[in-house]
């Protein structure tokens, strides 16, 4: 099923990867595959356009209206354009406990935008716990993991990002 | 200095490419599944009741009886959903399993899998852990390329197929029906129990939900026997542990203790955590995971066992030991912990989707030096609202998200409430701009 919405190149991943996804549900179960066809469009756009969520939920037999609920209750899911960089800073406890606080507010001032708002290139926001207490304070760049951090190697890795 | 115990679940770590199938299979991988495929599903599932394994996920519910609730004469297909939305604040195990020696939770679902006549599995993986869940996909590629996994299972007839599915970032999702919804391809509500999943689970079919750490730990019990793996442990609970160390404390880091070893030792041993910073000391521990009560500097000398901590009112949970120093400041850790259950709430039930987020405020608001004498007592009447406390167990809500709120706050203003009306009286935290002790400034440059 062709749509204006995808590039031909994109349409053909879509196509191919939900069929991959589909196969491992049970036939009758098909809304099932939700979680993963929404970041297989996430992944194909880069977030989750109101158009793309729709044909989401048309493939898996649903209304669009599961599909918009299901991604606004999951974070890592954006409704709204993120900038080219979401950046995930853990603040849960043991990350407090070894200046997270610190980190978030220097990333704040140096990135000029405060926590949970987006500019064109970036999304500050804090995130839940990702596991990585004895490695604290940490931080996830578009889900890239970086852990031990002091607040010069957050510098360096930032002046990376294009 | 602590017995170390005979390593079961880290054995390989220090192996080079640990990750994976050669390096798995050349430290003896994959030998208990062929042992496994020679006993009757019953024999092996009578294995692991005997062997006093638990869960390991945070609830502690003994494996093999789990097992054992699945009706054998249910028509519908059985499931298999693996736990691996490891997200309880403190707890780093799982991630540390799945990148170091993925493999070994491989063969325990295979194993568990033949036990529980389940054709079908499911691994759910947290959506923040992409490094871990590229180590078990490679895994699962190697694994069904040396015929582990597919339509016969080492040659033997049973017929498994094993799928990765990603979480997406709800912390709710790791309990087990929750889990269970998002696997649905649904919001992550957790659903009323019973019945319970072994019953009903996915698709409305018998499901068993086990933990990483619970699954790599059956393969030794079949190849070493249920006796063996009893004895390691305690009289109700069997094997070892991977307990995970973090906050004020010299070297944290995953450790595999045995189930003897106290919240103490594992501070101060030259094995585990090698001590406080120099010139602190304890003032407070989270046993297990952060929705665990907290304990006092003269409480730590208890076992990081289920039943030695349940019988102190608290949790062995998760394994994810906090321990916070004399230098920090309580309301603004208890702020941390009850703030991140605010945010985590899925909202379903009114005690925790309401009260999670005002206790939060009140909090903050102590923590600013603009709190009042009775707000101390509103803290209490929402914590009892969700979950009354002592003992343990008593909630509101449909999960336990609710009792993670309670908890911390009622143990929090038990043990250290002169620090919260300190706080109160000189309108200002004691500890002014240096709330979060030894470490809180981070990590020198």
């Amino acid at each position: 099923m062709a749509s204006l919405f995808f590039s031909p190149e994109e349409q053909t991943r879509f196509d191919r990867d939900l069929l991959e996804i589909l196969s491992h549900y049970p036939s009758d179960r098909k809304s099932a595959a939700m979680l993963p066809a929404l970041r297989l469009l996430q992944t194909l756009k880069g977030w989750l356009p109101p158009d793309g969520m729709k044909l989401v939920a048309q493939r898996l037999e649903v209304s669009p209206e599961r599909a918009y609920e299901v991604a606004t209750f999951y974070v890592m899911f954006h409704t709204a354009k993120p900038g080219r960089y979401t950046i995930d800073v853990c603040t849960a406890l043991s990350c407090s406990l070894w200046g997270a606080e610190k980190l978030l507010a220097h990333l704040e001032t140096r990135l000029g935008v405060k926590s949970g708002n987006r500019t064109e290139k970036f999304f500050l926001r804090e995130t839940e716990c990702l596991a990585s207490c004895g490695t604290a304070p940490c931080l996830q760049i578009n889900e890239d993991h970086h852990e031990s951090l002091t607040l010069k190697q957050v510098d360096e890795l930032i002046a990376t990002l294009a | 200095m602590a017995t170390l115990p005979e390593k079961v679940i880290t054995q390989n770590w220090g192996n080079p490419d640990s990750h994976t199938f050669a390096s798995y299979s050349k430290a003896g991988g994959y030998t208990a599944l062929k042992k496994a495929l020679a006993m009757t599903p019953a024999q092996v599932t009578d294995e692991v009741k005997r062997s006093n394994l638990r869960g390991r996920g945070g609830a502690g519910f003994p494996t093999g009886l789990k097992w054992s609730f699945v009706p054998k004469d249910n028509p519908k297909p059985k499931y298999l959903a693996v736990n691996a939305d490891e997200s309880e604040p403190g707890t780093f195990k799982d991630r540390c399993i799945l990148e170091r020696d993925p493999h070994m939770m491989l063969e325990g679902i295979a194993i568990a899998a033949y036990a529980l006549d389940v054709h079908t599995a499911y691994i759910y993986i947290r959506g923040e852990f992409k490094h871990p869940a590229e180590r078990v996909n490679a895994a699962l590629r190697e694994a069904y390329a040396q015929g582990v996994f597919g339509k016969s299972v080492l040659g033997s007839g049973y017929p498994l197929e094993v799928y990765v599915v990603r979480g997406a970032g709800a912390y709710i999702c790791g309990e087990e029906t929750a889990l269970l919804e998002s696997l649905e391809g649904k919001k992550g509500w957790p659903r009323l129990k019973p019945p319970f999943p072994a019953v009903v689970g996915l698709f409305g079919s018998p499901t068993v939900v086990n933990n990483v750490e619970t699954l790599a730990a059956v393969p030794h019990i079949i190849n070493k026997g249920a006796e063996w793996f009893a004895k390691l442990g305690t009289e109700k609970s069997g094997g070892t542990r991977l307990v995970c160390l973090s906050g004020s404390v010299n070297r944290p880091g995953v450790f595999e203790i045995s189930l003897h070893t106290t919240v103490k030792e594992l501070i101060f041993d030259d094995a585990f955590g090698q001590g406080m910073p120099k010139g602190r000391s304890v003032k407070a521990v989270i046993p297990g995971g952060s929705s665990a009560p907290v304990l006092g500097a003269d409480e730590i000398d208890v076992a990081l066992e289920f039943e030695a901590l349940k019988a102190k009112q608290n949790m062995a949970g998760s394994g994810g030991v906090i321990v916070m120093d004399d230098s920090t400041c309580m309301v603004r850790c208890l702020w941390r912990v009850v703030r991140f259950y605010a945010e985590e709430s899925c909202g379903q039930c009114t005690p925790c989707r309401e009260g999670a987020p005002w206790l939060t405020r009140v909090l903050r608001k102590i923590e600013e030096g603009r709190g009042e004498p009775a707000d101390l007592d509103v803290m209490l009447n929402v914590a009892n609202a969700i979950a009354p406390f002592p003992p343990m167990g008593l909630g509101t809500t449909i999960c336990a998200l609710g009792d993670s709120i309670a908890l911390p706050t009622h143990s929090f203003l038990a043990r250290f409430r002169d620090e919260f009306e300190a706080h109160i009286t000189q309108h200002r935290c004691p500890f002014g701009e240096k709330p979060w002790g030894h470490y809180g400034e981070g990590r020198p440059s």
